[in-house]
């Protein structure tokens, strides 16, 4: 038995959440007591009784397949399944008996006259359940002979990239058909054929590439043989230790644990594989956390400080202790001649909070201004306001559990299949058990319909329409009386509800007058409205489709608005659930990323607060906020903004308008750029720091569910020094003085500092596995959901409802530019791709394409697959055009994973008023077939 | 005049011989009524073609095409003499001697017309149920002691009762017509000459346990079947809406499995999947199709009903012998004479079935085994021939009588040759899902082939794979595949030698 396996009760808890009391059974003499509904296997499995089993797993239901599991129950005939039995009270059960050994022992002999006997120079050799098996069944001879049917000359699948798949080694026990079902909902595997035909099967595809397959990984997880197994784990044999970590990609903030083997200092990474402690993705993973690691280890990583006089000049290695006295250097050399406001810095929603709160700190204390933002500024900063302005807070409201007592769920401007894939499964899995779906999107994403999962409603809008449907929903909810008044009553405040009542009940915000405005007909408006507010427990989740608007704003107190007047709020099951895009936008924006703002959402013209931070700092902090992104980039080209630290960001291929976002860099006098490639905004730095990955150092992430987790270094940092240990030396070059051991230290400061964090500490999160804030002596092991009973940081307590008057964006339709670009992402790629373009998620996507109507593509001759030019106000593009119907008429769509395609060539600067988040998903277009060849440098 | 439209009078040419009473009576310028009914079961002499005369109903048999002028030219309109004559249909020992309860209309009626079964007593039972309340169907279907007809022969009553007493809603009637067992037809007769007797079943049923929609699963071997039931359907629809709780019927088609008759693999074909067995429990009528509590019956099981609720529960129970009550259609198939259904109360005895109804082997032979219960029930010899036809006296010889399906062989059978098919056939019709049955039944197969290519040492691990099915398979399919195996071994142990 490997003794790094996950331990494994056979079948998943009983549901949660009834209130039948404990029963109480014996296994083998040993009394036990577990929930109605527990299987026999787990009980026993509670009880130290370890029944063989190679079917049963405890994240899948049981099937009853593999037969080994049988066990005797007094008064009962036969010998039962134990993974398929429920425990009842008083029954007595024998795990072990002459008769059930020999049974066992036969069926597993039938197993194996079906295997290749060649353990010893198998893959899974010392880590196979089924071996495993065999040795505990006490098996010694098969007696049917070698020489019977069998599947052994079947022909392997290695068209995946990440895992292969060798049929000869299946002893269909139907684990990867269910986890595949079950665990992801794709449904792409399946048994085909029967009885002894019966073979694993990527369901009538001819290979798992070619099949409805995502890569998720879950079948190879579960799969007891080497019949589908990882390729790094073929490659680097048996894992010697694991750490438990976090996951550096989306908001999910999945649980993995790092297999590792080799030397400490140099190890090799065996494979990432979910785990079950993880209570974000509860031993789920995707293709990019599970797979697509191998860009820390890319011969692309950057491990040597680098400056340069002028951009143009080549770089030149050199000490760290040069960079960094050369940084320090030239930023007092600019505040001095420029102004103390004339430098700052970007932080990144992918480093730790540790490293995030440090930098902050170093801006704040060091550069003695609040010149300091968070990428988080271009994709949920509208949530920071509008859930601020009327919950009090500036977080989601849920734990993702939540939404398995969700009854109705909203999904609005979010693509969670592509972005948030693993919670995606576990919605998936929510609305397969009856839960009604809605989405809002002006896309068909795959949730509208896919397999075994289809919206009740789609509200398919025009991009930069929200606040007018969301709007139109809370008319239908107000004017047909479906408000939860007594919730409005205790919980919020009158006049504000009073004045929004009267605002969107007016007759211009009925779904009727607004139809023409989103193009949504007024009946399906009406539809969703009425499943929202009175279908039971109604949870609303949103993605960057609502933020990253002119009116994003607008949008998210809309959503606020409806939770409120429906009383979903306060308990499990309801809320309004932001999705973060990345791995710790949550941490960024907690850590006090924003130049307004000091850890904790403290506003920096607060006396009270900055005097906490200046005694503890020793610094006198300044009291005005200080600039935004943008604001930074057209100070730079006004020439009083001239020295930026960039860790961990490349606004040169993120930020909208590029053109404008070049020019800006190259007017800068010093532009330090930490990463760990060399990536667009490369071009124009001045001096380039080593970055760490995620497996280089240690620290904590908070997922979208404000569920902080520690990220565990596996291995030193390729460059010597992790980021938050960069950051330090930088501020002692400038004169202040940093002193952490550990980036534990750092907590402890944030701990002392927040009081929404007080609770926070290693201890505590080596022990719970993760906490959610606010946690403080109030709620010491934190608070899952958030506004039971009050919204505590509203005065009084009380909710605030808000006007959101539809304001059409400046961006719309043209003669010039008819088409309305909207943009996000692909399940394979993540962001600007840094990581996973240098990973074989590429044979996934390997360029953006253009989604493009074909009624828009038919008039303009373009074939799917052709080169098209695409343009807008702002700048010109081309990429390869695919023709689809998941895009309206009148609007095409882009991601913008990849540097060469350029989205954001085309977006404009347009943006919200009230945060300057950028208006990524409307930009008025025009697209034209090129007649050209593609230039041979697209080749991907 | 009554033609037989059953499927057996169909492949003996019953549909020529329709035709030709139709065209030699349009020639004669006489009117003549042809009416497809179902089949008497009597199978050698069909086509048996009946006509109503003042007397009753006249039988000739069997009847081919080329008979029919000469029929009409002895007066077959009328009822008169010819070899064919058989006499009144009524009186031929092997329907006298039968009880028909379930099977009574087959035969008599016109399987399309719901006014025929209505005015041969059918409909009474539903009507009856409608004024009880559900409790009181399911008690009376307790009382009668109806069991399962499909082979497990589980208290019907009982498992009515556990879905009444089920929360859940909607819930779900469905009637097992995947009638696969070879030598097996009774399901088919009925609903190909009796339909609606089992959609009335199904609908008390319906209102026994609260469902408000029924599935017949059909297997698509049974197209008559199938184009009767959903013509019955359809014409019952406005029938079955007369009452308080609204009942549907569907029909669903199989696709060719035999594991598909074993209800948790025939929900999930009914639900779209592939047909594997689920594991128990749940039971189905507690979660059953898509979750919901669900009543699962044979269609014999569910044609007794309307019955018991029509004539009182005595009407059942009243027949029988110790915990087998009322009567059960056997059905008499391979080397006989006189194939065909037998309807008799339990207690009989084999030999009775086999000789008095059946006239021994068809070849003249002796008898040397019969199987009892379908391709997965057990071969008797001839000294177990006197056991009574009651479902725990079978049990007692390690047999079954299932779905009352029984096949005849002579002295001139190989019976290590039929302990070999019971492995081909499992091995065929496996779904794949358990180990013991996916993997045991191919090396039964395999294991068959060295002891009849003379390795005799190989009958103890057959018995020990015999032993690892029965105690180890997932369903039923996989456990039963021994008794064939294991009853050919011990009762005929010459033919393994």
């Amino acid at each position: 038995m490997n003794r790094l396996r996950q331990p494994d009760s056979g079948t998943p808890a009983a549901a949660a959440g009834g209130v039948s009391p404990p029963l109480t059974l014996r296994i083998d003499g040993v009394e036990v007591a577990v929930p109605p509904g527990t299987s026999v296997m787990r009980a026993a499995a509670q009880a130290g009784v370890a029944i063989p089993k190679l079917c049963a797993t405890d994240c899948l239901r049981p099937a009853g397949a593999c037969r080994l599991c049988l066990v005797e129950i007094e008064g009962r005939k036969g010998y039962p399944a134990s993974c398929t039995t429920p425990a009842e009270a008083g029954m007595v059960v024998r795990t072990r008996s002459p008769r059930l050994d020999e049974l066992r022992r036969n069926v597993m002999e039938l197993t194996l006259s079906d295997h290749p006997l060649d353990c010893l120079t198998c893959a899974a050799n010392g880590d196979c359940e089924l071996q495993d098996m065999a040795a505990a069944v006490g098996l010694r001879e098969v007696r049917y002979g070698l020489s019977g049917a069998n599947h052994l000359a079947e022909p392997r699948d290695d068209s995946n990239p990440y895992f292969g798949h060798d049929p000869a080694k299946c002893i269909v026990c139907y684990r990867c058909v269910r986890a595949c079902g079950e665990q992801q909902g794709s449904f792409a595997i399946t048994a085909a054929g029967r009885g002894f035909a019966a073979r694993i099967a990527a369901g009538a595809a001819p290979s798992f590439m070619a099949s409805e397959c995502v890569s998720c990984g879950a079948c190879v997880n579960v799969c007891p043989t080497a019949s589908l197994i990882e390729r790094t784990a073929v490659a680097a044999g048996p894992a010697v230790r694991v750490v438990e970590t976090t996951c550096a990609y989306c908001g999910v903030g999945c649980g993995f644990r790092v297999e590792l083997n080799g030397p400490p200092d140099t190890p090799t990474v065996v494979r990432m594989t979910p785990s079950k402690r993880g209570a974000a993705n509860l031993g789920h993973a995707c293709v990019k956390g599970r797979f697509a690691w191998g860009y820390a280890t890319h011969k692309d990583r950057v491990t040597r400080p680098m400056i340069r006089a002028r951009v143009t000049d080549p770089w030149r290695e050199v000490s760290w202790d040069e960079a960094l006295r050369h940084v320090a250097g030239e930023f007092r050399r600019i505040q001095r001649r420029h102004g103390r406001d004339a430098v700052g810095a970007i932080v990144s929603s992918r480093c730790t909070n540790e490293e995030v709160y440090l930098v902050q700190k170093l801006v704040r204390a060091a550069f003695g201004n609040n010149n300091v933002d968070t990428c988080a500024r271009v994709c949920h900063s509208p949530t920071g306001y509008g859930l601020g302005q009327t919950l009090g807070t500036s977080a989601g409201t849920q734990s993702f559990a939540s939404i398995d007592h969700a009854d109705v769920i909203m999904v609005v401007g979010a693509n969670p299949g592509a972005a948030h894939p693993v919670f995606a499964s576990r919605l998936k899995r929510r609305v397969r058990a009856g839960a009604r779906l809605i989405v809002i999107d002006p896309r068909a994403i795959d949730l509208v319909d896919s397999p075994r999962v289809r919206a009740d409603v789609h509200l398919q809008l025009r991009p930069g329409t929200n606040v007018a449907v969301l709007t139109a929903l809370a008319h239908v909810i107000v004017t047909e009386g479906l408000c939860d008044e007594a919730f409005v009553a205790a919980r919020c405040e009158r006049q504000s509800f009073v004045d929004w009542h009267n605002f969107v009940a007016r007759p211009e915000n009925s779904p009727e007058a607004l139809a023409g405005t989103s193009g949504v007909p007024a009946a399906q408006v009406r539809a969703a409205a009425r499943l929202y507010a009175s279908g039971g427990n109604a949870a609303i989740y949103y993605g960057l489709g609502v933020t990253e608007h002119a009116q994003g704003s607008t949008a998210v107190i809309a959503i606020a608005n409806l939770a409120m007047a429906t009383g979903n709020l306060g308990r499990e099951g309801v809320g309004v659930n932001p999705l973060r895009g990345q791995n710790n936008v949550q941490g960024s924006c907690d850590m006090g990323g924003f130049p307004h703002e000091l850890p904790g959402y403290r506003h920096v013209s607060d006396a009270a607060t900055r005097a906490s931070f200046e005694r503890a700092w020793g610094v006198e902090l300044a009291s005005t906020p200080g600039l935004r992104i943008p604001n930074m980039f057209d100070a730079a080209l006004d020439g009083s903004f001239r020295g930026l630290y960039c860790q961990g960001e490349d606004p040169a291929q993120s930020d909208p308008d590029i053109g404008h976002v070049k020019e800006a860099l190259a007017a800068m006098e010093c532009v330090v750029l930490q990463d760990l490639f060399l990536n667009e905004t490369a071009r124009f730095a001045h001096v380039f720091l080593p970055g760490s990955s995620f497996l280089e150092k240690d620290g904590t992430f908070t997922n979208a569910e404000r569920r902080i987790s520690r990220v565990r270094r596996v291995m030193p940092p390729l460059a010597g020094m992790a980021d938050w240990q960069v950051t330090m030396a930088l501020a002692g070059a400038l004169g202040q003085r940093m002193d952490y051991a550990h980036p534990s230290a750092i907590m402890d400061e944030i701990a002392r500092l927040t009081p929404t964090f007080a609770g926070v500490g290693y201890d505590k999160l080596e022990r719970l596995g993760s906490l959610q804030w606010p946690c403080n002596d109030a709620a010491p092991e934190g608070t899952p959901t958030m506004h039971v009973g009050g919204f505590p940081s509203r005065p009084d307590g009380k909710g605030r409802f808000m006007i959101t008057q539809y304001v059409p964006s400046d961006e719309r339709a043209t003669r010039q530019y008819p088409l309305l670009l909207t943009t996000g992402r692909v399940l394979a790629q993540y962001n600007v791709g840094a990581q996973t373009r240098r990973t074989a998620n590429l044979r996934f996507h390997a360029e953006d394409r253009l989604e493009i109507h074909p009624r828009d593509a038919g008039e303009r001759g373009i074939a799917d697959g052709d080169w098209v030019g695409l343009e807008s106000r702002a700048g010109a593009t081309e990429l390869r055009a695919e023709v689809t119907a998941r895009v309206q008429p009148g609007v095409v769509y882009t991601t913008f994973h990849f540097p060469e395609s350029g989205a954001n060539v085309v977006t404009t600067d347009s943006s919200d008023w009230a945060t300057n988040c950028p208006e990524y998903k409307v930009t008025a277009v025009q697209v034209r077939r090129q007649t050209r060849p593609a230039p041979t440098e697209r080749a991907p | 005049m009554f033609v037989p439209g059953d499927a057996a009078a169909l492949a003996l040419g019953a549909d020529r011989v329709a035709g030709a009473i139709d065209r030699e009576a349009r020639w004669r310028g006489m009117e003549v009524r042809i009416v497809r009914n179902g089949s008497r079961g009597l199978f050698w002499l069909e086509p048996l073609v009946e006509v109503a005369t003042s007397s009753g109903r006249i039988a000739y048999g069997p009847v081919a095409a080329e008979d029919v002028p000469a029929l009409f030219d002895a007066g077959l309109p009328e009822g008169r003499e010819h070899p064919r004559r058989l006499g009144r249909i009524d009186e031929l020992p092997y329907l006298a001697r039968q009880r028909r309860i379930v099977m009574n209309r087959v035969g008599i009626v016109d399987p399309g017309s719901l006014g025929d079964y209505l005015a041969h007593g059918g409909g009474r039972g539903l009507e009856r149920a409608r004024r009880m309340a559900p409790a009181g169907i399911v008690e009376a279907v307790i009382d009668a002691g109806l069991r399962g007809r499909g082979g497990a022969a589980f208290p019907t009553g009982i498992k009515w009762q556990t879905a009444l007493a089920a929360a859940a809603t909607p819930k779900y009637v469905v009637a097992n017509a995947d009638e696969g067992d070879s030598g097996t037809y009774s399901d088919r007769m009925l609903m190909e000459g009796d339909p609606f007797c089992l959609i009335e079943g199904m609908a008390i049923a319906g209102l026994a346990v609260g469902a408000t929609r029924g599935y017949v699963y059909v297997r698509s071997e049974y197209p008559h079947a199938i184009a009767r039931l959903e013509a019955a359907a359809a014409a019952a629809a406005d029938w079955l809406r007369d009452q308080s709780v609204d009942f549907a019927i569907e029909v669903r088609k199989g696709a060719g499995s035999y594991v598909c008759g074993e209800e948790t693999a025939m929900l999930e074909s009914i639900e779209g999947r592939r047909g594997e067995v689920r594991a128990k429990p749940p039971l189905p009528a507690i979660a059953g199709l898509f979750g919901q509590p669900t009543v699962i019956n044979n269609v014999v099981t569910l044609a007794s009903v309307p019955a018991i609720l029509a004539e009182g529960a005595a009407g059942c129970r009243d027949h029988g012998v110790g915990r087998s009550r009322g009567t059960l259609p056997f059905q008499l198939a391979g080397n006989i004479r006189h194939g065909g259904l037998v309807e008799l109360p339990f207690g009989q005895t084999l030999r009775e079935l086999l000789y008095d109804f059946g006239g021994g082997s068809r070849t003249g032979r002796p008898l040397r085994a019969v199987q009892v219960g379908g391709p997965l029930g057990a071969y008797l010899p001839e000294a177990a021939f006197d056991t009574p036809l009651d479902h725990e006296a079978f049990a007692a010889i390690g047999a079954s009588l299932g779905h009352g399906g029984i096949v005849a062989f002579d002295d001139s059978v190989d019976m290590s040759r039929q302990a070999r098919y019971a492995f081909a056939f499992c091995a065929a019709e496996s779904c794949g899902k358990c180990t013991p049955c996916r993997i045991g039944a191919v090396r039964g197969v395999e294991l068959m082939d060295q002891l009849r290519a003379g390795d005799g040492s190989r009958i103890g691990l057959l018995r020990d794979l015999c032993d690892t099915m029965i105690h180890g398979s997932l369903c039923a399919m996989g456990a039963m595949t021994s008794n064939p195996v294991l009853s050919a071994l011990d009762h005929f142990p010459e033919d393994f030698a």
